[in-house]
Parts: C-alpha cells; structure tokens; sequence
C-alpha cells in the first residue's frame, strides 16, 4: 500500500535496521567487504539522522511509528522526540569520524583476505551504531532492554581488539559491570510489567504512581544503567577499558557508548516516573554525580599516561550529566524542557561526545607518533603531528569549559541553572572541575608544543587522520555558537502531546 | 491443590538450595554442575507455572547451551590455560558489600511481590484476541514473531554479535580457520555410540519443536537449541569435522535466518501494514517459513559458540 510506503515514521526503522543489516550482511561476505559496507552506509545513516532531526524539528512534535501496525501496549512503538534526533546526529557524526580514522589503522596488509581486528570491528561498529538508534528512538521498556544488550555486545570486543592480556581483563570486567548493569535494568522492566500491564513509555508515565513497585523497579533500572554509564562510584572498569581500546574504538566508546545509558536514565527519570523524584533522591545522584566530577578529575591529574588521563576525564565529565537531576528538580513538567539546566544537559551530552572523540583519535596519532603514550616523553610531539596536537588542544577547551566551545555553554547552562535555583554548591563543584581539567590538560598541551630531543615518526596516512580529528575538535570548540541560534529541538519531548506520540 | 502446594513449596525450597550451593561450592567444576541443575530446576519451576514455551527455553539455554559453555571454560582452566591475573581475589569485606546488595534487592522484590493484592495486570487477553490475525495459536508465537517482531529481530542479531565476541578472541593467525571441539580423534567409544544413536532422533526432535511451535509450545530457539545440541555430539565425537568459521556455507547458515526475517519485515511495507507487519491471508506461511530460517540460524550460532574461537588455521 502506497500510503504505508511514504510514512515518515519508516525513517526510525531505517534508523535501527539500516546499520543492523549491514553488521549482518558483513558477516555473511568475505572480510573484505566489511570495512566497504560501512563506507557505503555511512553517508545513508547519516541522512537518515539528518531527516528525522528535521521532520522532528519542522513538525514540532515527536515522530512515531508503531512496528507491524501493532500499537501499544500490545505492539512496539518507535518515537523520536528532541533529544532522540540529537543523539542521532551526534551519533552518526562519531561514528564516520571513527570509522575515517580506523580505515587508515586497520587496512588490511597486502595479499590478506581478511584480518581478525578489520571484520571485528567494522561488524561492530555498525551494529553499535544500530544498538545506539535503538536506544533514541525506542518507546518501549523491554524494547530498549534488548538495543542495551545489542550495545553491550558490540562494545565490549572492540575493548579487547588488540588482543592482549590486559585488555582481556579489562573487557571482562566491564562485561561484570555491563550484565550485572543489564539484570537490575531487566528486573525493573519487569516489575513494572507486573504492577502495570504495560511497557511503553507514555503509556506507562500515565499510570505509574508513587507505589512500592514502581520505586523499587526504578530504583533497580537507574542503579543498573548508573553501572552501564560508569557513574561514581561504579566507574571502576571505565578507564582500563577505554584506555586499553583501539583509539577508534574508544573514541566511540567514552563518546557515544556510555551517552546511551545515561540517555535512558533521563528517558525513566522524566518521561516515565516524572511522578515519582524526591528530593532526596535527586540530590543523592546529584552528589554521585559531584562525586565522579571530583573524583574523576583528581585522578586524571594522577594520571602518567595520556589514554588513561583520557579515560578518567571522561568519568568526571559524565558527572556533568548527572547534574541535571538535581537542577531540575521541582521544575514543572510542562516546563523542564524550557529549563536552562535541560539544554544544558543535553549540550554536555553532545559536546563532550565531539570533543572526547576527537581527543582519543589526537591521542592515538600522538601515541602513533611518539610509540608509547607516557605523558613525560611527550615533549615536542607537536611538531610530528602538529595538527593533531591542534585538535587535542581545541577538544581541551571544550572539556574545561572556556568559551565559545559546546562545553563552556553547555557548563554556563548548567552554572546559571544552579545560581537560579540556590543551589549554589553544584556551582562550587563544577568550577572546580573545570580548573581541575585545566590542571591535567594544559601540561600536556604545553609539553607537546615544547622542544624535545626525543626523535619522533610520522605516522602512515597522517594526514588524512589529522583532518577527520580536527573536524570533530572544530565542531566541539565551535558548538557553543550553536547557542545563539536556539532551533528549539531539544523542547520537543514525548510529553509535548502525548497524542502526536501515538498513544491510542 | 495440596498437593501440588507441597510440590511447589518443595520446588522453590530445593532452587534455592542450589543456588546457594553453585555460590558456595569452591570447586568451580562443582559450580557448573550445580548451575545446571538449578537451570533444569527453574525450567520445572517455569512448567509448574504453566509457562511451558520459557520452560523449554530455560532447560535448553540456562541448563544445556551454558551448562556446555562453563564445562568448556573449567576444562579449559584445569588443562592449565593461564587464567587473568586481576588483582588479588575479591576480599571479606567485598564480598560482603556483594552479599549485603544482593541481600538488599532480594527483601525488596519480596516486599514488592509478596505486597500485591489481586491479580497482576496482563496483557495475555489482548494478545489472544488478536492472535487469529496472525493465523497461529501459540500466543507465545504470536508475541515473538508479530506482536513484538522487533525484539526478536534484534535479538538474533545480539546471537551473531555474542559469536562474533567469542571469534575475536582468537589468534590472530587463526582467524578464519577451524575451533577445537574435544580431541580429535581421541572421543571415547560411549561419545561416539552416543553420537551415533541420538542426532537421528534429535534432528527429527528439533524440526518436531520448531514445527509445533505455531500452535503449541515449542518454537525457534527451542528447536534451534536441540539441533545445536545434537551437531555438538557428533562434532565432539569426530564423526563432523568442526567447520573453518570463514566457510561460506558456514557464514549464510548464520545470518540466512535474520536476513529472512528482515526480508518478509521491509516486504510488509509493500504488501502489507508496514515494516514487519504481515499480510494476513499468508502470515502463517510466512511466519513458519521465517522460523524455520532462524531455527537453522540458532542452532549453527549456538554450537558455533560452543567449539569457541578458532585455535588453528584452515583451509579458506
């Protein structure tokens, strides 16, 4: 039927399945074709992100599509809202800029057919890059349960790529962390199935109340995806695995990975359970997430590596995040979305993807470059890879927060929020954290710039690698711009009409 | 009704015996054994529930699939491969915060669960009037393959990941070549008796599961697994030779099923109400033959986890 064919709904199956396919259709091709399939994939998801931002932004209301023609709570709906189309953006953007770099690290050698660490990863990445959409775009508890696991079985052998000792171990324990994280998340799902007959998310936010069920169940899902995001204190297996990753992999792993547990917190906190946040629990993740600023940070000033100072900034600026619970607390439903602490939010969100991203790549030409990663044998790196060094430079203002990058909006969001509601100790944390970041960065900027005597080597393909990072650096320094031109996407939530959501 | 009472107070009493016991045991042989049973345990739990679908499931998966993967990794560790040095082991007070937590979400689910009153609510009445849509009478069918075809969809791709995990882990010189199942050459003549004896019934078992899996319990993964199991025995025994994994007939048995099912999903949004959705004079035809693609897919995926990574190379 014609009229089916033309939904604009089918762009969120694109979304899911295009990538999915293609991580299968790699399997069943010689490995050769792997590393093309995503090439060729690439620019299609990319448009479909792009399509669905903008439908979802040109109609103001969040896109749905309800798979098989089954509705809810019966079938399975997919929804796209504001912040499922940034995550789709920001998505499919670190996705490519991996995938440029890895296609220089992992080109097969002459005369192979195919190479373990090539097919692994190109299968991965693309069925990461799925699990991610699956993740923005379902509107279903178990639904999204399943898009956790598919994100956890693609990420945690990219961990383990290189194939060494350490790196095993560092894989296996963020697969204790992930499955332990994914049992709490499916024990919830199911109470909530069992007190309330359903397990779509609007459906649900219309019925859940303040009983033990629901507390119990939410409790138990945000403590599991906490585990998932390396949230403080369950951040102990995030940096031996980050640091340990293939730099393309850990690109997408510190960028977009650990954004998608944390995207699933917000989804239970605000849109299903707005009912249910007290004051106290707001404020207890709210001090989880200070403490992971804290903590987070102390320990990449500790830090002799570069990959591992890498890794631990990304527990602190996941901290961030979490702030936003806290700030929004007591915000009318209605109004969160206009809330400065929700764009805030949503700004780490992105930035922090870009610029991290871009870091990990800069560091891994640098390592590259320098044949190991020890921050006190980087003097004069600069002048092997000069624009890497840039690019590392540039994602560095966005982590600590200096202007006109996405971190300093999304950190100026996040600080007038607090000064607004009183709560003006977040604000003392955050300002830390950003003095602390400039403390463990900026060393390492002025030692790449300094003389050395060491001899440096530049790497192969160089220099397309340095342009994909400085990219990516470019659009983290330059997103805080995006400020000035307020499109309003972020103020389309599930909630903004629960009927153009598709509930019948 | 008392005494299906003693039966079930007995059930819940013996579970949770084993439980403790695959914890507390140190011998991890010991554990895995344990683990089994409380698998096959759960699963006459699950029928005494009248859940007889997740009943097969749990038996084939819980106590079979993983049984055979955790019985691998301990004859892995006692054949002396080196296991991870990761710190020294958990301490006292460890696990006791491990003890504590679990202790925790265990009373909370208690006072949760044993707190409702009246009946929980389902949607079992809404999914049996839509059921003849689908031309099946197996509601469990209906939920996994149209209701919620997505999950499922998804859920067969996370099968292939999880394989493509375990093939990572191999050398790097192994890539594409074959694993090693048991010692060639080597199975004791019982394995091969055996190996001989079940898969003609075992093979004629699984197409019987999967077949009656439209209008009665039984489906896809359990089917799937039986077949697995019985291409383990012979392939254990050394009567079929454990494949290369970059044989191509290998690569389309894997992914033939959730490229099917994909297939017959994008076709729904021509010939029917959208994607996955099926036309109805033939979802009955196309939901079988959907079932019957990933019922091969499963049973090659699983057994192929089960040899594990490849350790030496092969022919291409």
């Amino acid at each position: 039927m014609p009229a089916a064919a033309l939904d604009p709904g089918l762009l969120l199956v694109l979304a899911v399945m295009l990538p999915a396919t293609g991580a299968v259709a790699a399997l069943a091709l010689p490995g050769r074709w792997a590393g093309r399939i995503a090439f060729g994939l690439w620019p299609l998801g990319l448009a479909v992100a792009v399509a669905v931002a903008w439908t979802v932004w040109a109609a103001g209301a969040p896109l749905h599509y309800a798979v098989g023609g089954w509705a809810p709570p019966l079938g399975l709906m997919l929804r796209a809202d504001g912040p499922s189309a940034l995550m789709l953006l920001v998505a499919a953007i670190v996705i490519g800029a991996a995938g440029l770099y890895a296609r220089a690290d992992l080109r097969p050698e002459p005369g192979a057919t195919e190479s373990r660490a090539a097919v692994v990863f190109w299968t991965l990445l693309m069925a990461l890059w799925s699990a991610l959409n699956a993740v923005a775009l379902g509107g279903d508890l178990f639904n999204l349960y399943v898009a956790l696991e598919l994100l956890t079985f693609s990420a945690i052998p990219l961990v383990c790529l290189g194939g060494s000792a350490k790196t095993l171990q560092a894989a296996l324990r963020y697969l204790v962390f992930a499955l332990v994280g994914s049992v709490l998340y499916l024990l919830g799902t199911a109470l909530l199935y069992g007190a309330y007959g359903t397990l779509d998310i609007v459906l649900l936010s219309g019925r859940a109340g303040p009983e033990p069920a629901a507390i119990l169940a939410c409790a138990l899902m945000i403590a599991g995806l906490a585990a998932k995001t390396a949230l403080f204190p369950l951040h102990l297996w995030l940096p031996p695995a980050h640091a340990g990753a293939p730099p393309a992999a850990s690109a997408v792993l510190s960028g977009l990975v650990v954004k998608a547990s944390f995207f699933l917190i917000v989804r239970l906190w605000f849109d299903v359970m707005p009912g249910l946040s007290t004051a106290a629990a707001a404020n207890l993740i709210g001090a989880l997430g200070a403490g992971a600023i804290l903590a987070g940070s102390v320990m990449a000033l500790r830090q002799a590596r570069l990959k591992l100072m890498i890794a631990y900034s990304t527990v602190a600026q996941i901290g961030y995040l979490f702030l936003m619970v806290p700030l929004l607390f007591g915000v009318p439903q209605a109004e969160i979305a206009a809330n400065a602490a929700w764009s805030g939010g949503w700004l780490q969100l992105a930035s922090h993807a870009l610029a991290k991203a871009a870091m990990f790549l800069a560091a891994g030409l640098i390592a590259e470059a320098a044949g190991h990663d020890r921050i006190h044998g980087l003097d004069g790196v600069g002048r092997a890879v000069p624009v890497a060094v840039l690019a590392f430079t540039l994602a560095g203002l966005s982590l600590v927060g200096l202007p006109p990058s996405g971190g300093f909006a999304a950190k100026w969001l996040l600080l007038s929020a607090a000064v607004a509601t009183g709560q003006w100790w977040w604000a003392v944390v955050m300002i830390l954290g950003g003095l602390l970041a400039a403390f463990y960065l900026f060393p390492v900027i002025g030692r790449a710039y300094a003389d050395g005597t060491a001899a440096f080597a530049r790497p192969r393909d160089a220099r397309s690698r340095e342009f994909v990072v400085l990219a990516l650096a470019v659009a983290a320094a330059l997103l805080g711009l995006s400020q000035l031109y307020p499109p309003g996407l972020l103020r389309i939530g599930l909630g903004s009409g629960l009927a153009g959501a598709g509930v019948p | 009704m008392t005494a299906g009472i003693a039966v079930d107070i007995g059930l819940a009493a013996l579970v949770a015996a084993m439980a403790l016991w695959t914890i507390l045991v140190r011998d991890a042989y010991a554990a895995v054994i344990g683990f089994i049973g409380y698998g096959l345990l759960l699963a006459l739990v699950w029928v005494r529930l009248d859940a007889v679908d997740v009943a097969l499931t749990e038996a084939a998966i819980g106590g079979g699939v993983t049984g055979v993967l955790l019985l691998r990794a301990v004859g892995a560790l006692h054949r002396g491969a080196a296991p991870l040095e990761d710190g020294p082991p958990p301490g006292p007070a460890t696990r006791r915060i491990a003890a504590l937590a679990c202790a925790a979400v265990a009373a909370g689910l208690a006072f949760v669960v044993l707190g409702v009153s009246g009946p929980a609510p389902t949607l079992a009445p809404l999914a049996a009037e839509h059921l003849p849509a689908t031309g099946l009478k197996n509601p469990v069918t209906g939920v996994l393959l149209a209701f919620r075809a997505l999950d499922t969809l998804l859920e067969k791709v996370v099968l292939l990941l999880a394989l493509i995990g375990i093939w990572s882990l191999s050398p790097d010189g192994a890539w594409g070549g074959r694993p090693t199942l048991g010692r060639p050459g080597r199975a004791s003549d019982t394995l091969r008796f055996l190996a001989q004896l079940l898969p003609p019934v075992g093979i004629v078992v699984g197409i019987h599961v999967l077949w009656v899996g439209a209008n009665a319990p039984g489906g896809a993964f359990q089917g799937g697994a039986v077949l697995a199991a019985m291409w383990i025995l012979a392939m254990m025994a050394g009567l079929s030779p454990v494949p290369a994994i970059g044989r191509p007939w290998l690569r389309a048995a894997l992914v033939i099923g959730p490229l099917a099912f994909l297939a017959v999903g994008v076709a729904g949004i021509f010939i029917a109400d959208g994607f996955l959705a099926y036309p109805p004079a033939f979802a009955k035809p196309l939901i079988l033959a959907i079932e019957a693609a990933i019922t091969l897919s499963i049973a090659v995926t699983l057994a192929m986890m089960v040899a594990g990574p490849p350790q030496r190379p092969g022919a291409p």
